[in-house]
């Protein structure tokens, strides 16, 4: 057949057959199975669970936050308990959220020099960057030149504060209510809210 | 488990310790050996050293939320960066800073 059409810029729709890693983890899967400690309901089951966690949970938490001062005082205090309690979405990990608020003086960005710890709970599955040795090992050291390449730029007299999350704490950045949204709902508030701006590179503004 | 007094409080001036290694160590290198400040009490948490040969991680270690001077870390120049992580309890040791905090 002749070569005369265009093809999209497309991952493989067909892979090039399991890897090592991939062979492990579904002879282990299998064998768990074979053995009754999980059913493969139970696996899909996290798998959904998993899925359904996205950055506009997160959204959704620093819009209300920005709107009610009583929420955010809890959401400071309790992080955890104040959102399952707001939201309804089920909250039990053995980990504590530590939120961290940006203000004009001290912007905050989050990282995992260790490993990939970040507040799945609330933002799903961590992004590729997020989990890079460029972006792990480089912004506890130059985290300034770091946020201009994510076209965050700060002045000087701005501390900036990354915290390494690394033991049993995940963080999340709250960052500032941009100006010229006074008075917008909440839903409308929490669409300028991306996952970045709770990683901490980069901050909402209005379009 | 007795719970045993946490030894620092907010505002103590702490070193990291140096070692000994320690299998899945949650104090990463680039702090060991660094003077930092004890910004907060996070609680008590199993031992993640232990739990990743699946021991129970008893008893639990005090942890820390430490706040270092990037500038200290990575000997630049003065600025008004700041390094947070969270260290355990064992990993730490009373010390005290020469220079004061930047304001």
């Amino acid at each position: 057949m002749p070569h005369d059409h265009d093809h999209d810029d497309h991952a493989p729709i067909e892979d090039a057959g399991a890897g090592e890693d991939e062979l492990l983890e579904i002879a282990i899967r299998e064998l768990l199975i074979e053995k009754g400690v999980l059913t493969a309901a139970q696996v899909n089951g996290q798998i959904d669970a998993m899925d359904s966690r996205t950055p506009a949970l997160g959204a959704q938490v620093i819009a209300r936050a920005w709107c009610d001062a009583d929420f955010r005082a809890g959401l400071i205090a309790a992080p955890l308990q104040t959102i399952q309690a707001t939201f309804g979405m089920n909250m039990s990990t053995p980990l504590e959220l530590v939120i961290l608020e940006n203000t004009p003086q001290v912007h905050n960005v989050v990282v995992c020099t260790l490993c990939s710890c970040y507040p799945r709970m609330l933002l799903g599955i961590p992004p590729a960057w997020y989990k890079a040795t460029a972006y792990r090992s480089r912004v506890v050291v130059e985290p300034r030149a770091v946020l201009d390449e994510f076209g965050l730029t700060l002045p000087p007299e701005v501390e900036v504060r990354v915290s390494d999350s690394t033991a049993d704490l995940r963080y999340l950045v709250v960052p500032m209510r941009p100006g010229g949204t006074e008075g917008w709902p909440e839903d409308r508030l929490a669409a300028l809210v991306s996952r970045d701006s709770m990683i901490g590179t980069a901050v909402p503004s209005v379009p | 488990m007795s719970e045993a007094p946490f030894r620092y409080s907010p505002g103590d001036v702490v070193r990291v310790r140096t070692g000994p290694p320690e299998p899945h160590c949650r104090t990463p290198f680039y702090l060991r050996g660094q003077i930092g400040v004890i910004a907060g009490i996070a609680g008590r948490y199993r031992d993640p050293s232990l739990m990743a040969f699946h021991k129970p991680g008893l008893p639990e270690r005090a942890l820390y939320r430490v706040e270092f001077r990037h500038h200290d870390i990575w000997q630049t120049e003065a600025g008004p960066d700041r390094i947070m992580a969270d260290l355990y309890e064992h990993w730490l040791d009373p010390a005290t800073r020469e220079t004061p905090d930047a304001p």
